[in-house]
């Protein structure tokens, strides 16, 4: 061995990548396990440690200060974490695939038409029904937001140029501002569905209950398959629908699989917590920053950064304005565009 | 003057499109473009004069032509001139400069999702306005009181304009930065009016929610005179930046081989298309979709590469107006310009998009 070769920097071998890959993905998983910890004990009113693990597992206790820890342990603190850790990994899941198969860098799932989907059936039930109560509207945007995807993925694989990025891209713009026009229209017409929809609008984690939570996560847990199961699919069209199509991928069937996975998590998500922008677009780039282009590992550490996110973005909303709370979804902008324009700013994205 | 240029070389192939050169100005003669600027110029201008033809005292477009130059009877001119002319000439300028701007932005950027809107002009512009009109103070409403509105909208749309532009500069503008600084921007200015809805009256959101929407609702002359003067003189450096914008489709080196200093002259179109879409917004608030839909429609139907210029700007004018006008007349309800625009101009773009993937079968 010479000397000046000492000196070069030496290329990580392929299981050094790995091992630092791993030791990423557990320092993500361990962040989350604190953050949902501290979500626990944070609110209007902070609990001890001791409180928390009390309110989780203690059964009936006489004492009345106690009961009414577990109260706000087992019917607040717990649906809101498990809603915010559910929903930010199907949001970062799904920005992260939503930017790998439009092979958009800018792609984000309200892309699809999902999130206005959603919108303008909860501004439509509650115009028509008089819907007042989330856990009525619910099922309406869940719908609304399906139908959107399906229809803009539909109108953008007519044709030959079936799933061509662009179009897609294109298709979803169209879609969507139709949509939210829509949505405005009813919305001005109609006071009580502009009032409404401007609290859906804010996105929020908060007053949702495991009636809702477990259907929603249900969705979610098919979207999260689907999406494993295209990933190496996804991987390989990345490197260019020909290759892709030499190397033995049916592109029609991953692209297809990848969109009704993007659909469903996305969907599910924004049915339960209202739209919250920006945080698929800003969690898949910094995944992709901190993994590198492939899919496999891209989209784990996109789905866990995800829930991460917004976790400590609902716990800073309930802290920063006491005893009020600001919505989550105004918190994640807040916070992380500026983080995100940062490491932008520094040149650490290459367009996808 | 130059006189060898027009000779064509026996090396050329034949198909080329023919040049024209006019002293150090030079451009490729193409005809469908300009049949196609000019049947949309003429569609412009007709649904410019239905627009002020049509109305709770009706004129017919012949006397509406003669009014317009001059030589109408009195009682049209007070109604062309002094009540109509001042919402559809909104309607013109706000649309040619919202066309534009997209234009620009879509081809500096070289993508087509970026509009104004995700540089964050329009959210700025709004989350100012909804400032405006939800926080009842005293300050703030002697500042709405002193300013206006529209003035104060300006000021935010050119504001979050140059700071997204600045916060992207680091040795020079690079187009895949300049989008992602500009969708952080303008998610900050949402969520920002996102909890001041949320945190209003309601009788406040909903006039701030109208106002979001963009509407060419009673303009006045002194608006509409703004407006028209900051247009014109960004289109004027605009057309000029224009020509050594040109090569720069073929990429920054390519650009740079040919002598164009595409730094500055990227620099300039994005602050004249920043100031276009704050001049737009200021004047009929931040109407959804037309600085997307207008470039992309245009240069399909164009059939060019990128979006043309002065076609982008005619349809953004043609769908504003053409907008306005339906809905004024033809919904139940009115219905502020914007929700009619995404409603036209969303599935109009779809429809192109289909039937292109269906030609290429």
């Amino acid at each position: 061995m010479s000397t000046t070769a000492v000196e070069r920097p030496v290329p990580r071998g392929a299981t050094e990548v790995r091992r630092g890959r791993v030791v990423g993905l557990s320092a993500l998983l361990a962040s989350l396990a604190f953050a949902a910890a501290l979500s626990l004990a944070v609110g209007a009113r902070a609990l001890s440690p001791a409180e928390v693990w009390h309110g989780l597992f203690a059964e009936a206790d006489p004492d009345q200060r106690l009961t009414e820890i577990r109260l706000i342990v087992q019917t607040v603190r717990v649906p809101r974490t498990v809603l915010a850790v559910v929903a930010g990994i199907a949001l970062g899941v799904g920005g992260a695939l939503i930017q790998g198969y439009t092979r958009n860098p800018i792609a984000d799932t309200g892309l699809l038409g999902v999130n206005t989907g959603a919108s303008f059936a909860v501004v439509t039930v509650i115009a028509v029904f008089g819907f007042t109560n989330p856990f009525q509207y619910v099922w309406f945007a869940f719908v609304g937001a399906a139908l959107a995807g399906v229809l803009v993925f539909g109108l953008a694989s007519i044709g030959r140029g079936a799933g061509n990025p662009l179009t897609l891209a294109l298709a979803g713009q169209g879609i969507t501002v139709f949509l939210m026009a829509m949505t405005t229209a009813v919305a001005l017409t109609d006071q009580k569905s502009l009032n409404g929809l401007r609290f859906w609008n804010a996105g929020s984690v908060a007053g949702v209950g495991f009636d809702v939570i477990w259907p929603v996560t249900g969705f979610i847990g098919v979207g999260l398959l689907l999406a494993l199961s295209t990933l190496p699919a996804l991987n390989l069209l990345n490197l260019g629908e020909d290759v892709a199509r030499g190397l033995g991928v049916n592109i029609v069937l991953s692209r297809a699989v990848g969109i009704v996975s993007i659909t469903l998590l996305a969907g599910a998500a924004t049915a339960a917590c209202g739209p919250i922008a920006f945080l698929g677009l800003m969690v898949a780039h910094v995944a992709r920053y901190l993994t590198g282009p492939d899919y496999r590992w891209l989209v784990p550490y996109a789905g866990l950064l995800g829930a991460v996110v917004l976790l400590v973005c609902d716990i800073v909303g309930r802290l920063v304005v006491r005893p009020g709370e600001l919505e989550p979804g105004v918190v994640v902008a807040l916070i992380g565009a500026p983080f995100f324009a940062v490491l932008v700013w520094r040149g650490k994205f290459k367009s996808a | 003057m130059s006189k060898t240029d027009m000779k064509p070389t026996a090396a050329a192939a034949p198909s080329l499109a023919p040049g024209v050169r006019i002293g150090q100005v030079s451009f490729v003669w193409r005809p469908w473009l300009v049949l196609v600027s000019l049947v949309l110029a003429a569609g412009a201008f007709l649904v410019f004069c239905l627009s002020i033809a049509v109305g709770d005292f009706p004129i017919g477009l012949s006397r509406v032509v003669a009014t317009l130059f001059g030589q109408g009877e009195q009682v049209d001119e007070f109604v062309v001139m002094d009540l109509r002319m001042p919402r559809a000439l909104a309607g013109l300028i706000v649309g040619i400069a919202l066309g534009v701007s997209g234009a620009i932005t879509q081809s500096v950027a070289r993508n087509p999702l970026a509009s104004p809107d995700i540089l964050g002009i329009t959210s700025g512009a709004s989350a100012v306005a909804v400032f405006l009109v939800t926080v009842s103070g005293g300050a703030a409403a002697a500042l709405v009181g002193s300013v206006g509105l529209s003035a104060a909208a300006l000021m935010g749309g050119l504001g979050t304009g140059l700071l997204v532009y600045f916060l992207a500069w680091r040795r020079g503008i690079d187009g895949f930065r300049l989008i992602l600084i500009g969708i952080s921007v303008s998610a900050v200015m949402q969520a920002i009016t996102t909890w001041l809805l949320v945190s209003a009256d309601i009788r406040d959101v909903a006039r701030a929610q109208a106002w979001l929407v963009g509407s060419l609702d009673g303009r006045s002359w002194d608006e509409v005179r703004v407006a028209f003067w900051c247009s014109l003189v960004l289109v004027v450096v605009v057309s000029a930046a224009a020509f050594p914008f040109k090569p720069m489709h073929l990429g920054d080196d390519v650009a740079a081989g040919l002598g164009v200093r595409y730094t500055r002259v990227r620099a300039v179109l994005l602050l004249c298309a920043v100031l276009l879409a704050a001049v737009a917004v200021s004047a009929a608030g931040p109407v959804p979709f037309v600085a997307l839909v207008a470039p992309q429609v245009a240069m399909r139907l164009a059939r060019c590469p990128t979006p043309p210029m002065v076609a982008s700007g005619l349809l953004g004018a043609l769908l504003l107006i053409g907008s306005d006008l339906i809905a004024r007349t033809a919904l139940p309800v009115t219905l502020p310009v914007g929700v009619v625009t995404a409603a036209i101009g969303g599935p109009f773009l779809v429809y192109l998009l289909v039937r292109a993937n269906l030609r290429r079968s």
